[in-house]
């Protein structure tokens, strides 16, 4: 896929973009009309109560779902103008997805399930398998490498998702509720390895959490409400 | 990229492990079914004809009652023949070589401590031209046996191997029911028929003795008539008929009460018998087929979900919809084949160890093979495929979701 230029451009923009479900009486706004800009290296959090469409939001902005309504420039490419194919590219090669679930491979090594996005890039095995192990050793868990993901800790298969994300070597990392399923020691661990990726890889993340503790590990807060952004702003550092 | 979507499709059927196996067991089942049924169908229908013609088709079979090729109650007790019947055709019609007359029973022969239920046929030497028995060792019946109806008898091979062993029976004396009966020859083999029926299991005796000691009547059952080379079946069957109405007093408009059949009935007969067999068989091959397809479908859809799923984040990390597309029908092709030739090989296996047992021919039709195959090929695709195109057909988001 040919570079794309981001001249003057935040590395990603939304205008207006809505998303309804469904139609008539049982229409839901679950996105009504949101503004952001996003620029290359930031950390930002999104928070809000459960159903603003927060997750929604997510899945536009990695293109795992398309707006209804509105612009979407990613590098400056209006994302409505892609078509599935183009957009599993942008994927392959710009993003990398963290979910709540972990959605790893069942019966299938750590190993295996990071060096899954760099089989789509085309990478030799050789490298596939370098790259895969580099990543295991980013989130500290090399040596678990033959291990399926039912013989690992949610914390451990997590991090093993967070290998598969960095593995693709993307630009942007989107995390849906990373540490929804994991206790307070193994969420600040995984908060950890992100802010880490963020300072010294110049990573840019977005991050959906409930978690006020974990939102502090970013620089930005967006906090919406009814598919709306409430506000924007940078987060107060703990003390 | 074809070489590793490859790869993957390897990976994903060896990581299911369990779900691979029942589909390829459910493609055996099917395709070993429908081959190995098939395969002893048309063995025996091939059987048939190659007996029919072994017994020649110059022979013609008179029996008593209306129809007997139809079989059923005929109501009455049918008006049995009588030698002198049997000499009369074989005296008045030039055309006809020999006519036996035949009569049976089945009964117990032992000799010492063995023993073997067969079945008794009471008959004279012309029994041996018109269905050209062989004798192998010993002699044919003489003159004052037959005459007088002497205890004598000519046995056939299985008798022998039971009752003898590895012993030479002529001159030795069996008994049959209470008769002391001694044995003057030995057929050669002609080894199992159709559906198996063992051919050299009888014991002959000259018709006379038979009626006195056995039956207790001077009933004829059955006559068998050899015609001369080259005289038509049609013909000889008319003619048969004439005389046996001259014979039997059979007055005009009023119907046979004998049948005459030729070997083209016999055949025809015998066919329609291994035709319903065939059809049986492939019945219950169809039935394999679908248990086996239903299987497959089955398993596809209990592992639907997570199938989704997988597509779901293969998506999500950037796989493209054809790239998934092509790893599912490359396992569901590898899954197919792989069933498929252990199912054509688990087939013939049946079909061969059937024939063998049935004596009957082991010839495999490579159009039921392809055919059974391609079923099978079709259902795993299908089966495989389609659930997975759907998927890949989502947004990602809503194939993750999947529940
Ligand atoms: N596939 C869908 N079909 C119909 N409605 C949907 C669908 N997905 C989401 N919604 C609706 O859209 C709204 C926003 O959902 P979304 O999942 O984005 O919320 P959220 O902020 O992520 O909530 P949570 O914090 O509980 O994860 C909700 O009202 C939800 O019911
Ligand atoms: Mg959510």
């Amino acid at each position: 896929m040919a570079e794309l230029s981001s001249e003057g451009e935040p590395l990603i923009r939304l205008r207006g973009i809505s998303r309804l479900y469904g139609s008539g009486e049982a229409e839901v706004r679950a996105l009504d009309g949101i503004d952001l800009d996003i620029q290359k290296g930031e950390f930002v959090a999104i928070m809000g109560p459960s159903g603003s469409g927060k997750s929604t939001a997510m899945n536009v902005i990695g293109c795992l779902d398309v707006p209804t309504a509105g612009e979407y420039h990613f590098h400056g490419v209006e994302v409505a103008n892609l078509n599935a194919d183009q957009r599993a590219l942008l994927r392959r090669h710009y993003l990398g997805f963290i979910f709540q679930g972990y959605n790893l491979l069942p019966r299938t090594s750590a190993l295996h399930n990071v060096e899954l996005p760099l089989i789509y890039k085309g990478l030799g095995r050789a490298q596939r398998h370098a790259a895969a192990i580099e990543a295991l050793e980013k989130v500290g868990l090399a040596h678990r490498a033959h291990h399926d993901p039912s013989e690992l800790s949610g914390g451990q298969q997590q991090r093993v998702a967070i290998a598969r994300a960095l593995a693709g070597n993307p630009e942007v990392i989107l995390a849906d509720e990373p540490t929804g399923n994991l206790d307070t020691r193994l969420s600040v661990e995984i908060m950890e390895v992100l802010k880490g990726l963020n300072e010294n890889e110049g990573l840019t993340i977005v991050m959906v959490t409930h978690e006020a503790d974990m939102a502090a590990f970013a620089n930005r807060l967006i906090w919406m409400v009814d598919g709306r952004i409430e506000s924007d702003g940078p987060t107060r550092k703990a003390a | 990229m074809l070489l590793e979507t490859i790869r993957l499709a390897i990976q994903a059927i060896f990581r299911n492990a369990l779900r691979s196996f029942l589909t390829v067991l459910g493609i055996v089942i099917g395709v070993g079914a429908v081959i190995a049924m098939v395969t002893i169908g048309q063995g025996s229908t091939e059987q048939v004809t190659a007996d029919v013609e072994k017994l020649g088709s110059n022979m013609l079979m008179i029996m008593p009652g209306q129809d007997a090729m139809e079989g059923g109650p005929s109501g009455t007790v049918d008006q049995m023949f009588t030698i002198r019947m049997n000499d009369m055709i074989e005296e008045q019609l030039g055309m006809v070589d020999v006519s036996a007359p035949l009569s049976t029973a089945r009964a117990r022969a032992v000799f010492g401590n063995e023993n073997r239920r067969t079945d008794i046929v009471g008959t004279d030497n012309r029994y041996f031209t018109a269905a050209r028995w062989e004798i192998a060792r010993g002699r044919q019946f003489d003159r004052s046996e037959l005459q007088s109806g002497k205890p004598v008898c000519v046995i056939g091979e299985s008798v022998r191997k039971e009752l003898f062993g590895t012993s030479d029976p002529v001159g030795e004396v069996i008994r049959i029911k209470t008769l002391s009966c001694e044995i003057v020859g030995l057929l050669r083999s002609k080894g199992a028929s159709t559906f198996g029926s063992d051919q050299d299991d009888f014991v002959i005796m000259p018709i006379r003795t038979f009626q006195r000691r056995i039956a207790g009547n001077t009933d004829v059952s059955l006559m068998i008539v050899s015609v001369r080379e080259g005289v038509s079946t049609e013909r000889a069957k008319k003619e048969i008929e004439a005389a046996m109405r001259d014979i039997r007093r059979i007055g005009r408009g009023e119907d046979d009460d004998f049948t005459v059949m030729d070997m083209k009935q016999i055949a025809t007969m015998l066919s329609g018998i291994t035709g319903v067999l065939t059809g049986l068989l492939s019945a219950v091959a169809a039935v394999s087929l679908l248990v086996g397809g239903i299987g497959i479908m089955n398993i596809m859809l209990v592992s639907v979900t997570e199938r989704t799923r997988e597509i779901g984040i293969r998506l999500a990390i950037g796989a493209q919809t054809r790239q998934v597309l092509m790893q599912f029908l490359i396992e569901a092709i590898i899954l197919s084949l792989f069933g498929g030739l252990i199912g054509i090989v688990v087939g013939l296996g049946i079909g061969l160890a059937g024939a063998n047992m049935l004596s009957i021919p082991f010839n495999p039709d490579p159009g039921i093979i392809l055919m059974a195959f391609g079923f099978s090929a079709a259902v795993g695709v299908i089966f495989g495929f389609f659930p997975a195109r759907r998927a890949a057909r989502l947004n990602p988001i809503d194939a993750l979701r999947h529940e």
